[in-house]
């Protein structure tokens, strides 16, 4: 059972890891504009040349 | 006075808000807006000040602030995030403590030590705790505000469950007890958040459409002062008596009468009315319309809040208000369901202490029955459909506003319909394509190119080549003329292409556009064509048991051949927008059910009075703004599959809410007996949500079946209803 000590915080570090992910792309608006984002992908503006 | 206001959660709040401010001395009324959460109140200025108002509000457990649109919609964006925030954290938190109670689960039938038992609680504990006091905090404050005014809502048997749940099982840990319902708790969260946001993004849709409104009105209006100078005032400014200059291809700021030049006027948006008309001196326009060819000078009638655009508005609010009164399906399941499941853990309490069992097994039993009969299917059950259904309606071209325009497109049995735009294309098209000579059509379509008068556009869609002559010159109010090989080619008016002699005018509702190059001439008929299949969905509609009517603003003679075409009898002609709402409320007065389909801004109050409605997505602003559902492409056939779509989906919501009723007439009983393990309330939980679920996904299989009997017709030939 010596194995939980590190599992279990593994377990969690890696759920909270996906968690502040999340949290953090909703804050910087990453969700705002769904489609505006579907839309902005076949924008050409950043090709250079 | 209006005031936004945050927190209206359920239909209840909208009785508590109103009821508590009529009894506050001073306050005329009050009137709660719950699709765009508004409270509108009048008070004698004497007896009490609005700050008392808010201050009333704020104590019953509702955030009030006057209103500022750009405000309400930002505050929208933000609950729209932190109930996202709370359901990431609540789904973060059940997968780790599921893992967690899993483990459990089948330790308790094989060989985990209580040592390990214990910390997997206390981990389960540690991140329970902290999401809980998070993600429920939606739930939470609504019931508190709903305590602190001493009223019950739906979210108070909510936040019970979920804080016993969490509360026991604490205990439990402490005692080293086998079982813990930390996963229950958190899990139940997660379902109810889902549910909410899926509510919550359905409503703000339509927020952001209703915010467009403002746009729609010209803003800056040129003002022609006493010394000749023109300069730019914002509309609000103008006063009654003012003189203005309104250039071709703006839209009007304000109701007003023509002093000087000759225009002709698209007054489709306000009136319905589809041929462009000619205003000149001493005629009356108004605001919202577009002017076409002349520069116009008027003198202000009516301006800012009384123009006509603002008294569909006005209309508009009234409409709307009547409607809100609403009340969903699930709001309605859920005003029968609290009161039953407190009484049943009462009675499961006072039962078990009668029996003789200990306090601690009695409050076990009570306790477990709020869980387990809290309201997970059930919250579900509808919006699960909803969503479906939503996506079903997306992928045929509809795009739903209103959250449970679904349910009411169920219940109706009328259907109206406005003509200009709506059972017609938005377009003018050449009628009489096949009768001219191909060259010289495609010489006045190219013209055409060149111009923005609405009939010039309509030849230019017959344009293969779609480029505009070089050198066109453009003679306000009468025609395009440029010179090709060598000849001039005009196209306008008749006496534009000197053809005034030579031309009798047919009898025939179509407008007519000439065309000359050289010394070859021709007449175009440019009318409305019917929507290619609205003939085929009208008789769908009629054969699901529908009646059909036609209110239209345009003209007898426009309308008469339409609605013999449909096999419609029943139309009314030349309607304002006062006197089509007035039919509508006759028409729901006589008990019927009214889906109102229809575009322009004469529609728009139609619209929300109407029990549900639709819009074409050429429709005005306005309109879309205030139709249920706007409908994309040039088929009316999205109509027909709505309120089929509609049907199923409220047969389905039917099905679920009684699925959820069975599931708690199972489960009460196995709760008041004491015998409900986590592992049980988790699978039970679950079990009735996928169910719920997978029932609402029947939805998209239902349609594929359907889809094989009945192929869709696609466009019949067009319906043409020029007489040449």
């Amino acid at each position: 059972m010596n194995v939980l000590v590190f599992l279990v915080p593994m377990a969690l570090g890696l759920g909270l890891v996906g968690l502040f992910a999340f949290l953090w792309s909703l804050r910087s608006g990453q969700y705002e504009d769904l489609d505006g984002a579907a839309l902005r992908v076949l924008n050409d503006d950043d090709i250079t040349g | 006075m209006e005031l936004a206001v945050e927190g209206i959660a359920c239909g209840g709040c909208i009785a508590r808000i109103e009821g508590a401010l009529k009894r506050m001395p001073g306050v005329v009324e009050a009137r709660v807006n719950f699709t765009n959460r508004r409270l509108t109140v009048a008070w004698i200025k004497e007896a009490i000040s609005p700050g008392a108002v808010i201050e009333a509000l704020d104590k019953m457990g509702y955030g009030a602030r006057p209103f500022a649109p750009r405000l309400a919609e930002d505050e929208d964006a933000r609950a729209a995030r932190e109930l996202m925030k709370c359901l990431a954290t609540a789904g973060f938190a059940a997968m780790n403590i599921m893992l967690l109670s899993v483990s459990v689960w089948s330790g308790n039938i094989t060989d985990i030590t209580p040592e390990t038992r214990d910390f997997f609680h206390w981990l389960s504990a540690l991140i329970a705790v902290p999401a809980v006091a998070y993600a429920g905090r939606p739930f939470l404050r609504s019931a508190l505000g709903a305590l602190r005014a001493r009223s019950v809502n739906m979210d108070v048997p909510i936040s019970l469950g979920v804080l016993l749940a969490v509360g026991m099982s604490l205990i439990e840990t402490i005692n080293h007890a086998e079982h813990a319902y930390f996963d229950s708790a958190v899990m139940l969260l997660f379902f109810l958040l889902c549910g909410r946001y899926l509510d919550h993004a359905m409503r703000r849709r339509t927020r952001a459409v209703a915010g467009n409104l403002a746009a729609l009105r010209a803003e800056i209006a040129q003002r022609l002062e006493r010394n000749g100078d023109v300069i730019e005032v914002p509309a609000a400014a103008l006063e009654p008596g003012d003189r203005i200059v309104v250039r071709p291809g703006d839209r009007l700021p304000a109701d007003g009468v023509v002093v000087d030049g000759t225009s002709e006027i698209d007054e489709s948006l306000v009136t319905g009315e589809t041929a462009g008309r000619t205003r000149r001196g001493g005629e009356m326009v108004y605001a919202g319309s577009l002017n076409l060819t002349g520069a116009l000078t008027l003198r202000v009638t009516a301006a800012g809040e009384r123009t006509l655009l603002d008294e569909v508005e006005r209309l508009l609010e009234k409409a709307v208000k009547s409607k809100s009164r609403y009340v969903r399906l699930a709001d309605r399941a859920a005003r029968c369901y609290a009161p039953v499941v407190h009484t049943a853990a009462a009675a499961t309490l006072g039962g078990w202490l009668l029996a003789g069992a200990s306090l601690h097994d009695a409050v076990i039993a009570a306790i477990s029955v709020l869980i387990i009969t809290c309201p997970c299917a059930l919250a579900l059950a509808v919006p699960a459909v909803q969503v479906v259904a939503a996506g079903r309606l997306f992928r045929n071209g509809v795009i739903l506003n209103a959250g449970d325009a679904i349910e009411r497109l169920a219940e109706i049995d009328t259907v109206v319909f406005d003509k200009t735009g709506t059972l017609t294309l938005p377009e003018g098209r050449v009628a009489n394509a096949a009768a001219v000579p191909p060259d010289l059509l495609e010489l006045a379509a190219r013209l055409g190119l060149s111009s923005r008068h609405p009939l010039a556009a309509a030849v230019a869609r017959e344009a293969r080549d779609r480029k505009p002559f070089p050198g066109v010159v453009e003679d306000a109010g009468q025609g395009v003329r440029a010179i090709v090989e060598g000849r001039e080619a005009r196209l306008g008016s008749a006496s534009h292409c000197r053809l005034d002699g030579l031309l009798q005018h047919p009898a025939s509702q179509a407008s007519i556009i000439a065309v000359r190059h050289g010394e070859r001439w021709a007449v175009l008929m440019v009318d409305q064509a019917l929507r290619p299949d609205a003939v085929s969905i009208v008789g769908g509609l009629r054969a699901r048991g529908l009646a059909m009517r036609i209110l239209s603003g345009d003209r007898r003679d426009a309308i008469a051949p339409i609605a013999a075409a449909l096999g419609i009898s029943d139309w009314q002609a030349g309607l304002t927008p006062d006197r089509k709402v007035e039919a509508l409320k006759s028409l729901a007065a006589q008990g019927h059910r009214v889906l109102m389909v229809g575009d322009g801004i004469n529609d728009a109050p139609s619209l929300a009075q109407a029990h549900v409605s639709m819009s074409p997505i050429s429709a005005a602003e306005l309109s879309q703004a205030h139709a249920d559902a706007v409908f994309l492409g040039a088929h009316l056939a999205p109509v027909l599959e709505s309120v089929l779509t509609a049907r199923a989906a409220r047969r389905l919501m039917l099905q679920n809410l009684s699925l959820a009723a069975v599931y708690n007439l199972i489960a009460i009983p196995i709760a008041v007996a004491g015998l409900v393990t986590p592992l049980i309330a988790a699978l039970a939980m679950s079990g009735s949500s996928l169910l719920v679920t997978a029932n609402a996904l029947r939805l998209r299989l239902s349609r594929r079946r359907r889809a094989d009997e009945a192929p869709q017709q696609p466009g019949s030939a067009p319906a043409t209803l020029a007489a040449p």
